[in-house]
């Protein structure tokens, strides 16, 4: 049985930055625990000395000539921001007062 | 051969359209006319564009009479998933979060549609962020299975797959990160390929897991498949992880159905428990075919794909966890704001938006790639599961030395009712058990019909696993099967759908 927690559930809630209700936080809860009992399953595979594979296909870095391409205008890459000003994203507060 | 231009195959639309027997604006109105018909019941659309479309139609058939050189497929019409960027068109992946976003550009594969001259008629439905099997954890409520409209259609694209099995287009764009092109195809009597990773460039699709996902071909026979595979594939140097090679032959491989000599493998675990009878009947006698068509068979071993579901749900909810933070209420999509907090902060905009805009199986994915990837639990989880990809490539890799494919079942299940696994994910996710082990491993994979279920009439699907970038060897044994399939139904499977009640009067052709 993995041994979660109602508090380690809202804090990856937290860390993941998604406000749950204490409904969905109890129902979270129970699902998460009865998946990960069953993804557990990968700790029984016979690993030792395999490398693990991040990808499928052999990565080599990628790069192109240093010349200017088309892009995104400003007005189409703000196109769908909720809020913009003079040519920016605009945010609410990154810093609080304290 | 019917009247019905709808329920021709693509490969015929393009011949007509060549021929000038019919134009490209007619055979757009037909497939409009269809959807105004039918799509009330089957929802397989989140937007249709109907001005678009047709302008486009119309300026296929203007260039047709200017004699124009055109592409083979120039005319004939397609339907996208909502996954897929589209300049212009509404593009919510299934999710409320993206409600309205209209993208500024196009992906590579819609550019390589409209240089082809096929005109798009708009955007399928899906599970949100192509989480799920059913298109129930659509924001916008579940498409139904044309077969049984109480029924699933497959997810995540069961957009994709009821527009064709409804006759709502005759293509369709997937996207398959764990079966979401294959598992559709099979529970609605269509076909769908998920080309090699690196096939069709990943340039313009909202990512969910950026190592398993691929983008590729729905249709409804396996040369319609190979044409629009055909379309949509090869380099792309906007996506890096994109194959630098011309696209496998698939249209003459399709067109050959050449099996004699080929050695087809059995894989041991994706068949037998678990199974549903009739789907495993059908797979066995298809099997039997094929080797009347000249292929040999050999069972083959691979016996960690017992652990690649396991390993399938940490690496996909790990890489999701990852690319779903792009959803921060800044720079696009929905931005609310928590209640009963003056002047509230970026992060606390974020969570809040994120609440209302994910749906629950979204949040579940993200939360438990959150936990996978965490430190302290790093190894157990997302380091082992990485280490057991590794296997599965490795069994894949031993079988291929003895089979040129490997087929199996490709759903456990015929489609099943809409409710009946919604509060069960892991019951859920068990209809991938087929599917997910090509994403693993990034070889190709399709998924055409084998018949009908005797216990409930339902269609059932047959894999085929080639590979890595010998994806053209699935169409010649799929085009090898159907044929023969085909010849013994006496026509194609969804020639014996139910007919679907119409709205409205059907333009008579």
């Amino acid at each position: 049985m993995s041994s979660l927690s109602r508090d380690d559930v809202a804090h990856l809630a937290m860390l993941a930055r998604i406000e749950l209700t204490d409904a969905e936080l109890d129902r979270m809860l129970g699902e998460l625990s009865v998946i990960l009992d069953a993804v557990a399953l990968v700790q029984q595979a016979p690993t030792e000395g395999v490398e693990p594979m991040s990808h499928p296909l052999p990565l080599v870095n990628v790069t192109r000539p240093d010349e200017v391409r088309p892009g995104l205008t400003s007005a189409q890459a703000l196109s769908g921001a909720p809020e913009a000003d003079q040519q920016r994203f605009s945010v609410p507060r990154i810093l609080s007062d304290d | 051969m019917t009247n019905d231009l709808t329920r021709w195959s693509a490969a015929r639309m393009a011949d007509s359209l060549a021929r000038r027997e019919i134009s490209a604006v007619e055979l757009t109105q037909a497939h409009l006319d269809r959807i105004a018909a039918v799509d009330g019941s089957v929802h397989s659309y989140l937007h249709v564009d109907e001005t678009g479309v047709l302008a486009q139609a119309r300026a296929v058939d203007d260039a047709r009479a200017r004699n124009e050189d055109l592409h083979v497929m120039a005319g004939v019409p397609i339907a996208v998933k909502d996954v897929v960027a589209t300049e212009g068109l509404p593009t919510t992946c299934g999710s409320r979060i993206l409600s309205g976003w209209i993208p500024p550009y196009d992906a590579t594969l819609v550019t390589k549609l409209k240089a082809a001259g096929m005109p798009i008629l708009g955007k399928t439905n899906m599970d949100e962020f192509a989480m799920g099997s059913s298109t129930e954890h659509s924001a916008y409520g579940p498409s139904r299975n044309p077969w049984d409209l109480k029924r699933i259609p497959g997810g995540s694209g069961g957009g994709s797959s009821s527009v064709l099995a409804s006759f709502q287009a005759p293509l369709a764009i997937g996207t398959d990160t764990g079966g979401s092109i294959r598992q559709p195809a099979s529970v609605t009597g269509t076909v769908g390929t998920k080309p090699t990773y690196g096939g069709v460039s990943r340039y313009g699709l909202v990512a969910l897991a950026s190592s398993l996902d691929q983008a590729g071909p729905c249709a409804r026979t396996v040369l319609d498949t190979a044409l629009l595979h055909a379309v949509i594939g090869g380099y792309d140097p906007r996506d890096s992880t994109s194959i630098h090679a011309p696209v496998p032959e698939v249209v003459r491989a399709a067109q050959s159905a050449d099996v004699s000599g080929m050695r087809i493998g059995v894989v041991k675990q994706l068949s037998g428990e678990g199974y549903q009878a009739g789907v495993q009947a059908r797979f066995n006698e298809a099997v039997a075919l094929l080797v009347d068509a000249g292929a040999t068979v050999v069972e083959v071993d691979c016996p960690n794909f017992q652990y690649a579901l396991a390993a399938y749900y940490l690496i996909l909810p790990s890489e999701a966890s990852s690319n779903l933070a792009r959803f921060d209420a800044m720079r696009y999509g929905l931005r609310a704001l928590p209640e009963g907090v003056d002047d509230p902060s970026a992060e606390q905009v974020m969570a809040a938006t994120r609440e209302v805009g994910f749906g629950a199986e979204v949040k579940r994915r993200i939360i438990l790639g959150t936990y996978a990837l965490s430190s302290g639990y790093y190894d157990a989880y997302y380091g082992q599961a990485q280490k057991v990809r590794r296997l599965i490539a490795q069994d894949f890799d031993r079988a291929f030395e003895v089979a040129d494919v490997l087929v199996s079942p490709t759903a456990p299940t015929t489609a099943f009712r809409i409710g009946e696994k919604l509060d069960d994910p892991l019951a859920m996710y068990l209809n991938d058990v087929a599917t997910i082990p090509a994403n693993l491993a990034g070889i190709p994979g399709m998924s055409l019909p084998s018949g009908l279920a005797t216990e409930d009439g339902l269609p059932t699907g047959f894999q085929i696993l080639a590979p890595a970038t010998k994806d053209e060897r699935l169409y010649a044994v799929g085009s090898a099967l159907e044929r023969e399939l085909v010849s013994r139904w006496g026509g194609h499977l969804l020639e014996k759908a139910p007919t679907l009640a119409t709205v409205g009067a059907e333009v008579a052709r």
